[in-house]
């Protein structure tokens, strides 16, 4: 399996529109890249993503991830901008050989990139020169190398690629422990010593936490009458109203935050990794398990983002009821979403088993068209897995115009005016909309503030032009808006499904024929959907060998915390577990 | 407004829900009850009120034909034999890699026939995905609907093994109907085209 290589003709991005502007202002340091976008000299970086932020208009950074080219010896970052008014990417590129690996730091033209470029430093082992805070992220100080090189091998690793051979046609079963002799988990360096291992994630952040604890910022005034010492508190892994294996530790002045650091990879499992050794159909059902809440809206992006490299579109049918399923996706999670802010606010389960009795009628539907309530795995390249029947549309129909318009106006009667959340949730947890957009947090958690930045609008994928619905949007930014956007956005997910369900078409649900091993023609493509949390979007490099090259997730909840320590400062400790309950965040998505 | 009023109006929809969950047991108090089985689609229904909750393992959700869980392997009761034919492409197509076969040979010729001497499903790793099911050639793996699975000991229960796989194809009819009319029509239809071939044939 080889990379593109250039002995091959590639073909090379041409270069108009905003692309030959920034041409035309740096000169040879930016050149044409290979298949899209254009590489950009380290030195000039900076300056030319100040320019493309400012002066082309490209204020919203997507999504930053890295490429492993060992052929060709580089590295190679990859990042999306977009324009809030909409319209299609500006799509840069960094190089660095493999032995430098380094390319400067984004953190200060858009502190979106934060998390990103640490995620990239900690799977690719890329270093950002100049990022305030260049530690590991998912993994723990200490690990033994940057797994999503392509020189670097998992514990139990048997393949380059899927299928494995050892499984037929003389598939006697082993089971993967017993493949290693210490009937252990691990692949050991040669000079690995165990007394020497030391994981130091925890000291490096108490000293981070610590000196910004010690040093006299002047953002908090002390009252003087009352002495405060800061110190530094560990907020879960597994509290339960963290909403999974999560931590945050906070430094607190009294019981006021004044900085937060999210600590997360508990529930890391490299699934770009284990996607990168799949055929590209295998991917689909692990996508199911990103956000589990999600798997619908999962399977939906995943497959635009392939079906772009295709080259194909899915049968009228398909394409409604691909529709269908990612908006009642959009409710379930919003459903799950309001239910647990009440958790987070102390009203225990109460308000969250109101919200999903609707959800579970809804998983019915799931159930009965894909097979499974969760874990859909639904979506075909170039169409669905299930046709559904009449009596199905029917069902969808009962619920869509009689249960689901009660069961949300009763929610609303039971929450939105009720003085103790109003008190808990107005002016908490502000976020600006200028942060919002410079933060890189998407769906619900950016509309709250007022940017109206919705994919579906933006630049619409599937058949979502044809809708006639408005891109909901709250101005204040704080966790009630976050909470009433979450309402408005379903009222207008009813009016897509009511458009929907009366329009769908007879027809194939298939285009073309099913195939397991398809071979998908070389090149890149960036997919990306408005899932219930946000932009979802996975960046596919093919090199038209049955395996994706590189297969990266823009996971929204991931990118949403980098807000987090923005939104807390200065509320309480209370408030904390509240303003993170509104981002809406699930683990195994964070994680990944 | 008055302070209080939106607690209260909350208030009321919990009330609302709480007396809900009393009329509907005196509404099914002359039909013997309301967790009879005979009522679970209305309970579980979209006009459904008062208590949500299934009593499970009481009663049990009816299963969609097209539920899947743990793959099992059909055996043709008319034919007397297995219908996989040993030719790999489930343990391609499969995520996780959970599939193990062995394909059988021929003892007398050492050629490879169409039948498994193996065959292995992992179900600790297995992830019930169905795409074993839906690539089969033959229609001779299927997905389950027996989700009750749970045993004291991980490693050799969980690893189904042949005679554990195969399952008639009398119950592969029975919980997936309308997939087993489609096979049975296909193999009319095969037949009828076969009949015509041969009459094409005699006549000519």
């Amino acid at each position: 399996m080889t990379a593109p290589t250039k002995a091959k003709a590639v073909p090379r991005a041409e270069l108009k529109g905003d692309l030959a502007v920034l041409k035309e202002k740096f000169g040879d340091a930016v050149q044409p890249a290979e298949y899209e976008g254009v590489v950009i000299a380290n030195d000039v970086l900076l300056e030319a993503a100040r320019f493309i932020r400012d002066e082309l208009g490209y204020r919203y950074l997507s999504s930053l991830t890295a490429v492993d080219y060992i052929q060709e010896g580089y590295f190679e970052v990859v990042y999306h901008a977009y324009r809030l008014e909409g319209g299609g990417p500006l799509v840069f590129k960094a190089r660095t050989p493999r032995d430098v690996a380094t390319v400067p730091s984004l953190v200060s033209v858009w502190p979106g990139a934060d998390f990103q470029e640490r995620e990239a430093w900690d799977l690719m082992g890329i270093r950002f020169a100049g990022h305030p805070n260049l530690k590991r992220i998912l993994l723990w100080e200490g690990f033994h190398g940057h797994p999503l090189r392509k020189d670097w091998k998992e514990p139990y690793y048997e393949e380059e690629h899927k299928p494995f051979s050892s499984r037929w046609p003389s598939g006697h079963h082993i089971r993967a422990e017993d493949r290693v002799f210490w009937h252990d988990n691990v692949q050991y360096p040669l000079d690995w010593d165990p007394d020497q291992v030391e994981d130091t994630s925890d000291e490096l952040l108490y000293i981070g936490m610590g000196q910004f604890a010690r040093a006299e910022t002047g953002e908090l005034v002390e009252p003087k009458s009352l002495r405060t010492e800061r110190l530094v508190v560990n907020m879960g892994p597994q509290h339960p109203s963290t909403h999974g294996v999560f931590r945050m530790v906070v430094t607190l002045d009294g019981e006021t935050i004044v900085r937060l650091e999210p600590v997360m990879g508990y529930l890391h499992r490299n699934h770009e990794k284990i996607g990168e050794r799949n055929m590209y159909l295998q991917n689909m059902p692990y996508t199911d398990r990103l956000d589990y809440i999600c798997s619908m809206s999962n399977n939906l992006g995943y497959a635009i983002a392939v079906e772009k490299l295709l080259g194909i579109r899915p049968p009228e049918r398909a394409e409604y009821l691909r529709v269908i399923m990612a908006e009642f996706t959009r409710i379930v999670n919003h459903l799950w979403a309001i239910g647990f802010l009440l958790n987070d606010l102390g009203a225990f389960f109460t308000p969250a088993l109101y919200a999903i009795e609707e959800r579970e009628l809804i998983l019915d539907l799931f159930e009965e068209a894909a097979g499974s309530r969760m874990m859909c795995n639904y979506m075909r390249f170039g169409g669905v897995a299930h046709d559904v029947s009449d009596d199905w549309i029917a069902r969808a129909k009962e619920l869509v115009y009689n249960r689901l318009p009660r069961a949300i106006e009763e929610l609303d009667r039971y929450l939105t005016h009720n003085e103790l959340i109003k008190a808990r949730c107005q002016g908490v947890g502000v976020l600006p909309p200028d942060l919002a957009v410079a933060y890189s947090t998407a769906g619900p958690v950016l509309r709250a503030s007022g940017i109206p930045y919705d994919v579906r609008r933006a630049e619409p994928y599937s058949i979502y032009d044809r809708f006639d619905f408005d891109v909901a949007v709250r101005y204040n930014g704080d966790v009630y808006d976050r909470y009433l956007i979450r309402i408005d956005e379903m009222w207008q997910s009813l009016r897509i499904l009511r458009q929907a369900l009366d329009q769908i078409p007879k027809g194939e649900i298939q285009a073309g024929k099913k195939q397991y091993m398809i071979r998908v023609p070389a090149g890149q493509a960036y997919g990306r959907v408005e899932n219930p949390k946000g932009e979802l979007g996975f960046y596919i490099v093919s090199d038209g060998s049955p395996n994706p090259y590189r297969y990266h997730i823009r996971a929204p909840s991931f990118i949403n915390l980098t807000a987090l320590n923005e939104m807390c400062k200065g509320h309480k400790v209370a408030d904390v577990v509240v303003i993170l309950g509104s981002i809406d965040i699930v683990l195994g998505e964070v994680d990944r | 407004m008055i302070y209080g009023l939106g607690i209260l109006k909350g208030l009321g929809v919990t009330l609302k829900h709480f007396i809900y969950s009393y009329i509907e047991d005196v509404r099914y108090l002359f039909e013997g009850g309301r967790y009879q089985p005979r009522h679970l689609p209305a309970r579980q229904g979209p006009r459904a009120r008062g208590v949500f909750t299934v009593q499970y393992p009481k009663e049990k959700l009816p299963l969609p034909e097209n539920f899947r869980y743990i793959p099992f392997l059909v055996y043709d009761t008319q034919e007397n034999k297995i219908k996989c034919t040993s030719c790999g492409i489930c343990a391609k197509v499969c995520p996780p890699q959970c599939i193990w076969i062995v394909r059988g040979t021929d003892p007398s010729t050492g050629r490879p026939k169409p039948e498994p001497e193996a065959f292995y499903i992992d179900a600790t790793i297995c992830m019930s995905c169905g795409f074993c099911a839906e690539f089969c050639p033959f229609d001779a793996i299927k997905m389950d609907h027996n989700y009750e699975l749970s045993s004291y000991e991980r490693y050799e229960s969980l690893l189904f093994d042949l005679p554990r796989l195969l399952k008639p194809d009398t119950y592969h009819a029975q919980i997936h109907p309308s997939d087993w009319a489609r096979e049975l029509a296909e193999k009319e239809a095969e037949k009828a085209k076969k009949g015509e071939k041969a009459a094409a044939h005699t006549s000519a």
